[in-house]
């Protein structure tokens, strides 16, 4: 299967494809095992990461993922207020394509930044967040932890809890889940669930404690602390007795489910403390999980294209 | 399409391989057998067989994916497909023996050497191979080979393993893609020429005539 | 004495009525006469036949830049891609810089557009001093001088009290305020139309209810005021079923659409492309639906372009760092042609009397019809002439259409402003 140029959304990815990703994620598990974890797969090739929004976790992983398949990595980090920077992003795609980068991770505020850097450079793109559109290696690492722990995830039953009206994350789960066949549902305040989103077979929830023992996977999602007094939701307070991960809501979860937060987390508000380092949580499977299915990425768009 | 060897003569060929083997390191301590994914593999696990009926002990075997390794990722054209690498015991200081079902080129064993090395640094890396078939292009020699085959570059030298194939023997045959290639370009260029070529013929020769005068 | 002889085309006249096939005779910058069959030997001929001639184009919505913005747009390029797409008369908005909110800024509009004369640009005046939605301007002044309406198009006046006190004091004049409903603390800020593909893509929604509530205020703002209230760029179904059933109860209220409501659905923001962000929205398939029904039955009295000239620096870039607005003078025939006339199957009279003499009567221009002895104003348009748009054909300065690079269908070939050819079409 040829892989397209670049990887914005898991919206369009098909099943086949999807299961491209895990496969080969599940074998660059190994070779993060061995003495040497690097093998000379993508060597003088260069990776230019480039993050226009703070995310220290996202760009360490993807260049831990790069150099583990001896690529050169170029770091670029610039917090960005959202006014105005439309002009810098394409002269930074021209740039780029000036200085002959093979691929380029990018992370943007902007939903579209990275379609809109693919579209302008013959460097393959690699989309690690774009505004609340997308942030398809996080949801392709999750769906990766989720088969680990379940094998098929046709059957699995995911709930997903929190603002998913600002969550890439909660996007790209929701889209990669439908698309194997998995049921997935969402809890949260109404005020945090986008129109019409059961129209992606999505099933919405507003009463965590009702439901959450039907589910294999509890995704609990960062909840922005800013949003509090918007009118979103009244406070911090309120969200946790409602929709927080508390031990005694745990303890109602299927004996053999698990607990994800795509990090990082605000322990005492969509998950409390004790929960995040319970055995039930694969949290930090998630991030060592994140570099192998970064690698499988990163091989996969920048390997086996040109004829 | 020619069948160089029959499953006996494949049975034989690794029973010389598997005495070679023991003579040449005076038995089987430090020994570690590693396959070349996918038929180099079968052949480590029938050779690691042949070793246990020998002398009644089992020897180490793991089988190495050399997707990662590759010199040509830019010249595939499809995904290449990684199929891991399983290397379960240390390789420092044995003697490892790589295994593979024919050795051309030798770049699949500098990748596989690459790949080892990488897992530490064994005492000795012997190469065993079904089939030597020439036609290197790296300073690569096989320490045990079970037959030479002198085969051109336009034929395919085809290992059938019976856990994949379902029989065990090898095959020599033109390169089809090669042929189907060659096929189409024949195909096509006369029906052009047909028509055009006896035309062409004639002015050719006349315009050719005067020149040659004229000189 | 000049003549232009226009030979054999379809007249469609809805002033009059006439669906027909005439000869048009345009003398002393007249029209002259309207008849089967018309021979002057000393006229200038255009030979038209399967061509329609119809009244000049009337565009009651656009944005000109000028003052302002030179780099975007001017009065002078704007009035020539006005006059390319088949629009003898333009009535642009207030929201320039500085805001037309005075006499001498109408005044210099006025002399721009003689100096340039191509074609009538006609400019509307803000509801308040400086767009804020705070204080009437001086509106005798500014209708002495000039304006032909009062908007302060870009946002809606918020305040229900100024705009009730905007709406009573305009019927001293009677004069329609022209006005752009949203509801700004619901639209959010919207980049897009909330709904399904605002949740797939991530991007922040306006609802059709911010633009509904506020067509619902400012219905019920009409009613109670008696005076009379032109709604701009109408999108939503809601907004339509509103517009309706306030029609049916008596109030003075007229409404627009354009183009891109009645040719695009929000599915077309999937390519994150910010040629297509618009304000309102560019919305669902059923409200599309909803704006055709709309301009069938009459509810939606005429199609404006809301030609918004952005410059490519401030386009291309994020989808959501992007201005809103798309430029429209030279694609709004072609789309009115395919869609409306081509695919939905409305007459050309039904279709252009939206674009001539309805707003001509909205405003109470004089013009819009093919009438003995008024000024020549005259659009001819091929119907199936296929065409290229391209940065070189665009002659707007700014080039944000999301139509650029499409074939379309439908072309003006000549325009007759005033009585002289203004614009005929080269063939590129």
């Amino acid at each position: 299967m040829n892989p397209k140029k670049d990887l914005i959304g898991i919206e369009r990815l098909t099943a086949d494809e999807i299961y491209q990703y895990l496969d080969l994620a599940d074998n660059f598990i190994e070779v993060l095992a061995r003495p040497i974890p690097i093998v000379p797969a993508l060597r003088g090739k260069t990776v230019l990461t480039l993050f226009f929004e703070a995310s220290t976790r996202t760009q360490i992983s993807f260049s831990i993922a790069a150099k583990r398949l001896s690529a050169d990595v170029v770091s670029f980090s610039q917090a960005t207020s959202s006014v105005k920077k439309g002009e810098t992003l394409l002269d930074t795609a021209r740039n780029i394509e000036a200085m002959k980068v093979d691929g380029v991770v990018i992370r943007h505020s902007a939903p579209g930044a990275a379609l809109f850097l693919g579209q302008r450079l013959d460097a393959f793109v690699i989309n690690a967040g774009d505004g609340t559109h997308e942030h398809p290696t996080q949801g392709l690492l999750d769906m990766m932890t989720m088969r680990q722990h379940f094998r098929d995830l046709k059957k699995l039953k995911v709930l997903i809890i929190g603002d998913v009206t600002h969550s890439r994350v909660a996007r790209s789960n929701i889209f990669g889940l439908r698309t194997v066949g998995a049921r997935v549902a969402i809890c949260a305040p109404p005020t945090l669930i986008p129109l019409e989103i059961e129209n992606l077979g999505v099933e919405v929830y507003n009463n965590l404690d009702e439901i959450i023992g039907d589910f294999d996977v509890v995704m609990a999602l960062r909840i922005q602390l800013e949003r509090q007094g918007t009118g979103l939701f009244p406070s911090v307070r309120e969200y946790r007795a409602c929709y927080g991960l508390t031990k005694e809501r745990v303890m109602r979860m299927k004996a053999k489910s698990i607990i994800m937060h795509p990090g990082p987390t605000n322990r005492g508000v969509e998950i409390d403390p004790d929960v995040a380092d319970s055995k039930k949580s694969v949290i930090l499977e998630q991030v060592k999980n994140g570099v192998a299915l970064r690698m499988a990425v990163l091989f996969i768009h920048a390997g086996g294209k040109i004829e | 399409m020619k069948k160089v060897m029959e499953e006996s003569d494949i049975r034989r060929a690794l029973i010389r391989i598997v005495h070679e083997i023991i003579e040449h390191n005076k038995g089987i301590k430090k020994l570690v057998l590693i396959g070349i994914k996918r038929r180099g593999d079968f052949i480590a696990r029938r050779i690691a067989e042949k070793i246990e009926a020998s002398e009644g002990l089992t020897v180490p075997i793991g089988a190495l994916d050399i997707t990662l390794y590759r010199d040509d990722l830019q010249l595939v054209s499809e995904a290449p497909i990684v199929e891991g690498t399983d290397i379960n015991f240390d390789v420092n200081k044995k003697i490892v023996i790589l295994v593979d079902d024919v050795l051309y080129t030798g770049r699949t064993i500098r990748a596989a050497i690459d790949e080892i090395l990488d897992f530490g640094r064994p005492k000795a890396i012997q190469l065993a191979v079904l089939i030597d078939r020439g036609h290197r292009e790296l300073p690569i020699q096989a320490d045990y080979v079970g037959k030479k085959v002198p085969a051109a570059k336009t034929e395919i030298v085809d290992v059938h393993i019976k856990e994949l194939d379902g029989e065990d023997c090898v095959l020599l045959h033109e390169d089809k893609r090669r042929k189907s290639k060659q096929k189409k370009a024949v195909c096509t260029s006369p029906r052009i020429q047909l028509h055009r070529q006896p035309k062409q013929k004639v002015k050719q020769l006349t315009i050719e005539n005067p020149k040659s005068d004229e000189s | 004495m000049s003549s232009l002889l226009i030979k054999g085309a379809r007249v469609v006249d809805p002033a009059a009525k006439l669906d027909a096939v005439r000869d048009v005779l345009i003398r002393d910058r007249r029209i002259a006469r309207v008849e089967k069959s018309i021979t002057d030997k000393k006229a200038r001929i255009i030979k038209a036949k399967d061509h329609v001639v119809v009244p000049g184009l009337i565009d009651l919505h656009c944005h000109l830049r000028d003052p302002g913005r030179p780099d975007e747009e001017t009065i002078e390029t704007g009035s020539q891609a006005a006059i390319a797409g088949g629009f003898t008369s333009i009535y642009c908005m207030p929201n320039t810089d500085p805001v037309i909110d005075n006499e001498g800024i109408v005044n210099y509009i006025y002399k721009e557009a003689a100096r340039v004369d191509l074609c009538n640009v006609f400019p509307i005046a803000a509801i308040t001093k400086g767009r804020e939605g705070k204080e009437l301007t001086e509106f005798a002044e500014l209708l002495r001088a000039g304006a032909r309406a009062f908007s302060d198009d870009g946002d809606s006046v918020a305040d229900n009290n100024v705009f009730r006190h905007a709406l009573e004091y305009s019927k001293a004049f009677n004069v329609p305020i022209f006005e752009h409903p949203i509801d700004k603390a619901l639209a959010q800020d919207g980049l897009m139309n909330e709904g399904l593909v605002s949740t797939r893509l991530g991007l922040r929604g306006s609802p059709a209810i911010a633009e509904e509530h506020s067509v619902a205020r400012d219905l019920l703002l009409a009613k109670f005021t008696g005076a009379r209230v032109h709604l701009c760029h109408i999108s939503t179904k809601g907004a339509v079923e509103l517009i309706r059933r306030a029609k049916k109860e008596g109030v003075r209220v007229t409404c627009e659409t354009c183009p891109h409501y009645f040719y695009f659905n929000d599915e077309v923001i999937e390519s994150f492309d910010a040629n297509y962000k618009v304000n309102p929205p560019i919305r669902t398939e059923a409200d599309r639906q909803a704006i055709l029904e709309g301009l069938k039955d009459g509810t939606i009295d005429c199609i404006a372009t809301d030609h918004a000239p952005h410059c490519q620096a401030e386009k291309e870039v994020e989808f959501a760092n992007a201005p809103y607005g798309m430029i429209g003078f030279e694609t709004a025939v072609s789309l009115v042609v395919m869609e409306l006339i081509g695919k939905h199957k409305m007459t050309w009279l039904d279709v252009i009397k939206k674009m001539t003499v309805v707003p001509a009567g909205i405003t109470g221009e004089k013009a819009g019809s093919i009438n003995l002895g008024t000024t020549a104003n005259v659009t001819i348009i091929s119907p199936d002439t296929r065409w290229q748009v391209t940065e070189g054909s665009i002659r707007s300065r700014s080039k944000n259409t999301p139509h650029l690079g499409k074939e379309l269908k439908g072309r003006v070939t000549h325009v007759v402003c005033r009585g002289k050819v203004k614009y005929s079409f080269d063939g590129k």
